[in-house]
């Protein structure tokens, strides 16, 4: 295996965006080619990971590319995903041994459109999407399996929503109306524009860019049954495997950075992964406090090297989602120094 | 392939071929900054470009980036009402929703004077047979009541009787820059 490394990183994620993705991206893009000194004719491979139900444009992703500026045209891929699907595929591009440092990027903006409607175009479309069930309600039948099944407490859910700051204690939690019963304002994401780019390197080329690069010691993706009804709700059973895969479960991590948009994906992630329900370690931000489709999983490994580059962690890992109640997760193992 | 089994009830009757499911989502589209502040002139009949902060090419309309270099630009300069074709195309066939257009009706590429890239506009009022690379038009713009900050204004270009300029001279020259310093290197 080939040893790959974060190198640098950019995000930015504001609730209303005015800026076009473009202008969203350039100084992101432009912020982490500097920050290691690369132009874009240094760079072998270029990734990203959008919505063209998010933007409500088709291949609007062709369009973010004059953020990147192909001239001299570039080698360039992307993937209808969260940006953690695009660093998995520039990931495997640079297992292959045919280039050695990567542009990785993705951005959502929510605020245009209607999310609740965009959400519901993922869902299967001859029996779930023509009733237009949305988001948090589809997330309120996972919540309510798991608090009757005993898998957690309203408690442990106001905790979650009081760690991520989306309140400042159980009062304010509890005196929050249900907004999908069980699932209060708190327990739900809140939406926010955004991006997010980061720059991967080999073996090699990665320590000259970075005094510390953060190392993808493992990094795999699951998908479990797209069907609501032949799921159990309350595992995520791809959570796990990923995680094995990853090695998750092979030495102590330091630092996660979990892309759990409700409170009750928290519960789940944290028993796939073997994690403790009581976290000491804080995230650096919380997609349920500030959530940006597409961005947040690739957000996730970008915090989780940041961990990493300032000493805060030795091995962190870091997981995305993507679909409807955790039905698609990545998990990277991200560590510092020689491993 | 394993043969399907249906229920007797449902045996022998027409199968069911497609499924109509019709998806309508609704957006509040942002212009962004840069198209912001053409729209706003563009709605006082002035045409704004942006000029690239690397080699000073100017882009029209503006989209705030110079997307060849991937950089923002945020100066803009105002442009002339008139300008060269730098291609177009004749077209016989008639689109859905445009029962305006008389056929055949000339599509061009538009090259404002001093502008580096061209952008799609109607010609008109010029015989198609005498449509040319080179020749020099210029917009022809709603009535002063109905513009608005929409790419609607300007209704479509003609010629404006000015000589040609010559073919080699016509169209993209923001690329053509580049292409005369990757000769010299």
């Amino acid at each position: 295996m080939r040893k790959v490394a974060v190198v640098a990183a950019a995000s930015r994620q504001e609730e209303k965006m005015l800026d076009t993705e473009v202008e969203m991206m350039i100084p992101l893009i432009t912020k982490v080619r500097e920050s290691v000194g690369l132009q874009q004719t240094d760079i072998d491979f270029t990734c990203s990971g959008s919505s063209d139900f998010l933007a409500g444009q088709a291949f609007s992703f062709v369009m973010t590319l004059d953020a990147v500026g192909p001239n001299p045209p570039i080698v360039e891929s992307h993937v209808e995903m969260d940006g953690a699907w695009a660093l998995y595929e520039a990931w495997v591009k640079l297992q292959m041994g045919i280039c050695e440092t990567a542009l990785v990027y993705s951005y959502g903006k929510p605020s245009p459109g209607s999310i609740r409607d965009v959400l519901a175009t993922q869902l299967d479309p001859y029996y779930v999407a023509p009733l237009w069930p949305d988001a948090h309600s589809v997330a309120a039948l996972q919540a309510r399996l798991l608090l009757e099944g005993g898998h957690t407490t309203i408690e442990q859910l106001a905790d979650y929503a009081v760690r991520a700051g989306r309140v400042s204690d159980h009062e304010e939690y509890f005196s929050q109306p249900f907004i999908a019963d069980p699932l209060r304002d708190a327990d739900c994401p809140s939406y926010a524009d955004g991006g997010v780019a980061v720059i991967l390197a080999t073996e090699g080329v990665a320590e000259k860019l970075s005094d510390n690069p953060a190392w993808i010691t493992g990094i795999d993706h699951r998908i479990d049954a797209h069907h609501f009804g032949v799921r159990d709700l309350t595992m995520a059973p791809s959570v796990r495997l990923a995680a094995e895969n990853a090695g998750v479960f092979d030495a102590a991590v330091d630092v996660a950075e979990l892309h759990a948009a409700y409170t009750t994906h928290e519960v789940i992630i944290r028993r796939e992964m073997g994690l403790s329900v009581r976290p000491t370690a804080k995230q650096r931000s919380y997609p349920l406090a500030a959530d940006t489709l597409m961005a947040s999983g690739l957000l996730r490994i970008a915090e989780a090297s940041r961990a990493i580059w300032e000493g805060k962690a030795q091995r962190a890992v870091a997981h995305a989602t993507a679909g409807h109640l955790l039905q698609q997760n990545l998990v990277c193992v991200l560590e510092r120094g020689r491993s | 392939m394993s043969e399907i089994i249906i229920p007797e009830i449902l045996q022998g009757i027409e199968p069911v071929q497609s499924v109509r499911t019709p998806i309508r989502m609704e957006y509040t589209f942002t212009p962004g900054v840069a198209a912001q502040a053409y729209l706003r002139e563009f709605g006082s009949k002035k045409i704004l470009g942006n000029v690239s902060p690397v080699d000073g090419a100017i882009l029209v309309p503006p989209r705030g980036a110079d997307p060849r270099h991937g950089v923002l630009c945020e100066e803009f300069v105002e442009l002339p009402h008139q300008g060269h074709i730098g291609s177009f195309c004749i077209t016989n066939v008639p689109i859905p929703g445009r029962k305006d257009l008389d056929l055949p009706y000339i599509s061009a590429w538009i090259f404002l004077d001093g502008a580096d890239i061209g952008f799609l506009n109607l010609v008109s009022e010029c015989p198609p047979e005498d449509c040319r690379i080179g020749m020099r038009v210029e917009a022809v713009w709603k009535p002063d009541d109905e513009i608005g900050m929409t790419a609607e204004n300007i209704l479509y270009w003609r010629p404006n009787g000015e000589p040609d300029i010559p073919f080699d001279q016509a169209g993209v020259r923001g690329w053509r820059y580049r292409a005369t310093e990757n000769t010299d290197a």
